[in-house]
């Protein structure tokens, strides 16, 4: 089956469970569909570059998905329908990445490099 | 005939191990290709290969579709 990614952006007033329970709802059409899941990601919530809806924020979630075209198109149709995201892109990819993504990795080195900071004052 | 103008060219930043890998979730490899106002930065400056430079566009258009980076910095 080919491999893809999928991200999704929530609206910024969104608490974080309901962010999870969309992708957790994501998960179900997709396994609905024979895919699997491989990796689910939740960037937390991220400004914008732009308003995207009169949002000035958005939470990021990003699914690592294995699955059959069919099951892509039926997700795709749900989330186009759901007005709690904002915006979505579904990239096919040669093979997922292992361990978290520069997203993830970037947090931590911004946290490791504050506590440098904290340590030389 | 002399070489007063002559620099050597800038081999891609892309090339060679342990270069980047060009990846659209990497908001900060792809600033580094952009221009203050947003814009793709040509790879006659940024000496990027014809294929990178392919790819990095594609990047930075998939970053921008999702509110990662800007279209235009006003």
């Amino acid at each position: 089956m080919p491999l893809y990614e999928h991200v999704f952006l929530a609206r910024q007033d969104l608490s974080q469970a309901q962010v999870d329970a969309l992708a957790a709802a994501a998960t179900g059409i997709v396994e609905a569909n024979q895919g699997k899941v491989v990796k689910t990601e939740t960037w937390g919530l991220k400004s914008l570059a732009y308003k995207i809806k009169r949002n000035r924020k958005a939470h990021f979630v990003l699914l690592n998905l294995d699955a059959p075209g069919d099951a892509v198109a039926e997700l795709e149709r749900q989330t186009q329908i759901n007005e709690d995201v904002i915006r979505y892109m579904t990239v096919r990819v040669d093979e997922h990445e292992a361990g978290p993504s520069v997203q993830m990795r970037k947090q931590d080195r911004e946290r490791t490099r504050r506590r440098d900071r904290e340590e030389m004052a | 005939m002399s070489r007063a103008f002559f620099r050597r060219r800038k081999s891609c930043p892309f090339s060679g191990k342990d270069a980047p890998v060009i990846d659209y979730k990497d908001v900060r490899l792809l600033q580094g290709f952009m221009s203050e106002r947003g814009k793709i930065v040509p790879s006659r400056i940024t000496a990027v290969s014809a294929k990178k430079q392919r790819e990095l566009g594609q990047a930075i258009k998939r970053a921008r579709h999702l509110g990662l980076l800007p279209y235009l910095v006003k």
